[in-house]
């Protein structure tokens, strides 16, 4: 049986990733449905993640599945020193899909060779979060109409920040350019540089964030500073109000600018810009039920055309 | 030094294996994971040898042993150069290089505290990326090392 496991973005094919993004179309228009009906979804939550799991418990709810799992390790048997491995295969005996996440990297890969189930990758410590990605990539295809050849300019952490780290990945297939805006400490891995050029992927690196700087933006991808990341607190003290997206910073923007961000924010997009009609952040977190509602139905081998016809 | 009379520093093998060209800083790794110290076998180890490529070399005979490609694929972790000659009645029947394969199963740790093969009883898996810089990604975590730095499993 081919493994219809969702557990990385970075091997997905353009195709794929454009057919995942019609059905979360599919489900913008119409995400009430009927299609889960009898289908029993298991949300692992080994680490704690609020958002994401009340993110696709209701993408599951909302197409007529029923959710079992856990919030926390602590409630399940994993705190009493259960192997990863048992836990997935006690609860495949149960659900049709596990939806899971887990602190250690690789955590989802491992499941889904165990697992004779499909796994969905809800994310695996600072390696992967793809279903985040799916959503990013949702939003930019919503709000520009396409993938092809768009501005993307990531602001913030961009060593830690995975969510910018697989967004480089997946949008090798699609010819952006990207602008890496980072205080020295935080800026984008070598490895990650080393990836783009390898890709052909175009890249211009920045310390400066202004309003000049994101002029040329379609896209402007905030993410969090985070004072924990810093050896040289000294360092932090001199950045912390450097990455932070005022609304007099939007005067040059493109008419077509959007600003996403991951959440959750801190202070890295000032409220004053909540109300600039190029803040899109909400919307964008939003659109994770579409974009996982599409994930789940792919992983229990509903296709397009089941989707379109329902 | 003509490889015959190389062959003359140690003993003659009538039937089995010789690792030959294996770097002098590598041969004791090497002889942990083949695991000679707990074979029975006759066994004979030479250090610091002379040799034209590398200067000084290993060598190390085993009779009536065949390897494993298993066992093969550990050694090219620590001596992807070594040579291995297969020897039947004194003669050498068959002379290969040690290949570095696609794939290393259970052989090394990743380094990576947070990967899930250091936190649940499972093998490690790495796929070889690039063979001439020795360059291995976890299949797991994905994070890179270099097979120079690598620590083995066990």
């Amino acid at each position: 049986m081919e493994n219809k496991s969702f557990v990385t973005i970075a091997n997905l094919s353009k195709e794929k990733i454009l057919y995942l993004l019609k059905m979360a179309h599919e489900f913008e228009l119409r995400p009430n449905r009927k299609i889960l009906d009898g289908k029993v979804v298991a949300t692992l939550f080994f680490e704690p993640s609020t958002r994401t799991r009340l993110s696709f418990e209701t993408a599951v709810n909302r197409l007529g599945g029923k959710v079992i799992g856990f919030a926390d390790a602590n409630t399940s048997s994993a705190s009493k020193g259960e192997t990863l491995k048992d836990t997935i295969l006690m609860v495949s005996n149960y659900a049709d899909l596990i939806v899971m996440r887990h602190h250690l990297e690789g955590a989802a890969q491992y499941a889904s060779e165990v697992a004779p189930i499909p796994i969905i990758n809800a994310g695996d410590g600072a390696h992967q979060h793809p279903s985040q990605t799916m959503l990013d990539l949702y939003t930019m295809y919503q709000t520009q109409g396409t993938l092809e050849n768009l501005n993307i300019y990531l602001v913030g952490d961009l060593k830690y920040g995975r969510t910018v780290h697989s967004m480089l990945m997946a949008m090798r297939h699609f010819n952006p350019t990207f602008h890496f805006i980072a205080p020295d400490e935080l800026r984008m891995p070598d490895e990650y540089k080393v990836y783009c050029d390898k890709h052909g992927i175009k890249y211009k690196e920045y310390t400066e964030f202004n309003e000049d700087v994101i002029a040329g933006a379609d896209i402007l991808y905030m993410t969090r500073v985070q004072r924990e990341r810093f050896t040289d607190l000294m360092e932090y003290e001199k950045v912390k109000n450097v990455y932070i997206l005022r609304n007099s910073m939007l005067a040059k923007a493109k008419p077509n600018l959007r600003i996403l961000h991951p959440l959750p924010r801190v202070n890295e997009i000032a409220y004053d810009v909540d109300d600039n009609p190029h803040a899109y952040f909400i919307q964008q977190a939003g659109n994770g039920l579409f974009a996982r509602e599409a994930i789940i139905c792919d992983a229990l081998g509903f296709t397009l055309e089941d989707i379109v016809n329902d | 030094m003509s490889e015959n009379k190389q062959a003359l520093q140690v003993a003659a093998l009538k039937n089995g294996v010789v690792l030959d060209h294996i770097p002098s800083n590598k041969l004791f790794k090497v002889v942990s994971l083949l695991g000679l110290e707990k074979m029975s076998n006759n066994i004979t180890i030479g250090f610091n040898l002379e040799s034209k490529k590398l200067g000084h070399k290993g060598i190390i005979k085993v009779a009536d042993k065949v390897f494993t490609d298993e066992e093969i694929s550990r050694l090219s972790v620590v001596a992807p150069n070594a040579v291995i000659n297969i020897i039947k009645d004194y003669e050498v029947v068959e002379k290969r290089p040690v290949l570095i394969p696609d794939e290393l199963k259970g052989i090394v740790k990743c380094p990576n505290p947070k990967c899930i093969t250091n936190n649940e009883p499972m093998k490690t898996w790495f796929h070889v990326t690039d063979k001439e810089k020795g360059v291995l990604v976890c299949h797991y975590c994905e994070k890179e090392i270099l097979m120079e730095n690598v620590t083995l499993v066990k």
